[in-house]
């Protein structure tokens, strides 16, 4: 085994990690995902090297959504057998995922592999993303936002019969194919094991593809990442890369964020849970998109630019992901706030008339 | 005062998980060098990470969810 630079932790450095937890906790607990993308960038910042940042962060995010899932599922907002379901094909989808970016790493180098992870965020975010928005807006249009119903996909693919794949999910009252649900979970795996978000799949997939409202979407996604944390985390520490010091302070952080973002979805009408996911997914696209030009002038497949360029571009692509993150939560928040008060003034009201 | 949203015996409840939470925060760092060594030998070495994750998830997890319980932050329905 060889030996690797842990790094050496101070208080600044646990503050930060907590912080950044919390936020990535708040979201993940609200939207299903959506945390993992800032916290191995935000690692790396630190000096820790690239596999144990993405080691350590797989190491905090199953007992992370081991929490989340729970607690959503007091809600009755889990259906635990299409999370089991999707996750273990999930699993299948991070092995294959992590295999292609061990082998663009080893073909193309550092920039190589970064440039793929880059595309690949630009492209399916830009898609996914822009689609979710696009449905976000036409909801908030119609001026129904309280009740969502499958869409004219989802009601077709819950019409086909395809004898002896048939299972009954209790999240869509309906049985459906496992041989459209697997797909998706892989699908939902590659991603994660590519931008190290895989509920940017998994939570539209389950919306748009299987008729799955935003609520039960967002927190069966919960039981995917468990999945896929406890697998990717044993992968890893099998070859001893987790730093289990990073991986709990985050999780310190995140516990309090992800209870947080969990009982915020009590509060709000569902179609926020969309919004913020495309809010972030957007931004996240224009951090990604504005690095591109570094790793293509490292690849020699355009002018190489100037060091101080590279610096900027890089540096300005980590704070806008780091403003993804601070904008999705600050949405959540905001709508958790007014959610609250509009349901203690009701409640006031209703005391007042029985009275 | 407890608020009227607060449970019965949260803060009770808020203080003992915490109070176990800190304990398990404080032995981690004490012992870093060594749970460090331990969990990063690979191998079946990696059930080390697996457990303390899981250990911390379910104190940890029972804390965080009575502190915001104990500030009268709590679920809707």
């Amino acid at each position: 085994m060889e030996a690797l630079d842990f790094i050496q932790l101070d208080l600044q450095t646990g503050i930060y990690l907590l912080v950044v937890g919390f936020v990535g906790g708040l979201v993940s607990g609200f939207i299903g995902s959506g945390g993992a993308f800032v916290l191995t960038p935000a690692m790396m910042s630190l000096g820790v090297p690239g596999i144990v940042a993405v080691a350590s962060n797989m190491c905090h995010k199953f007992p992370k959504a081991l929490v989340g899932a729970m607690k959503r599922a007091k809600y009755g907002q889990v259906d635990v057998k299409m999370g089991l379901i999707m996750g273990i094909s999930a699993e299948a989808g991070v092995l294959l995922g992590a295999h292609y970016q061990e082998a663009i790493k080893h073909r193309f180098g550092d920039a190589g592999s970064n440039l793929y992870v880059s595309v690949a965020f630009v492209i399916i975010l830009g898609l996914v993303g822009g689609f979710v928005l696009r449905d976000t807006l036409k909801t908030y249009q119609s001026g129904v936002m309280t009740e969502e119903k499958p869409g004219k996909l989802a009601l077709w693919i819950q019409s086909i019969h395809i004898p002896g794949t048939m299972v009954y999910f209790p999240s869509i009252n309906a049985r459906i194919s496992v041989l459209f649900t697997i797909p998706l979970g892989f699908a939902t795996g590659m991603l994660a094991a590519t931008i190290a978000v895989g509920g940017f799949i998994g939570v539209p997939a389950q919306i748009y593809i299987l008729g799955l409202n935003s609520l039960m979407a967002s927190a069966t996604e919960l039981v995917i990442a468990f999945v896929m944390g406890v697998g990717g985390t044993i992968k890893f520490a099998w070859s001893g890369y987790v730093d289990i010091r990073l991986a709990m302070l985050i999780l310190a952080g995140s516990l309090f964020g992800i209870q947080l973002g969990a009982i915020g979805t009590t509060y709000v009408k569902p179609y926020l849970i969309k919004l913020v996911m495309a809010v972030i997914m957007l931004t996240v696209l224009l951090s990604r998109a504005l690095v591109i030009p570094v790793y293509l002038s490292q690849l020699d497949l355009i002018s190489p630019l100037a060091p101080e360029t590279m610096s900027v571009l890089k540096n300005s692509s980590f704070i806008i992901m780091l403003a993804a993150l601070a904008l999705g939560a600050g949405i959540i928040m905001a709508a958790m706030i007014k959610g609250r008060r509009e349901h203690a003034q009701q409640s006031g009201e209703m005391v007042n008339a029985t009275a | 005062m407890a608020s009227p949203s607060q449970s019965p015996g949260s803060v009770a409840k808020t203080i003992t998980w915490g109070s176990v939470s800190v304990f398990m925060y404080v032995l981690l760092f004490y012992y870093d060098r060594e749970l460090l060594q331990l969990s990063s030998q690979g191998r079946w070495y990696f059930i080390f990470p697996i457990i303390i994750a899981f250990a911390f998830s379910v104190v940890h997890g029972n804390f965080t969810a009575e502190f915001w319980r104990s500030l009268g932050i709590r679920s809707k329905k």
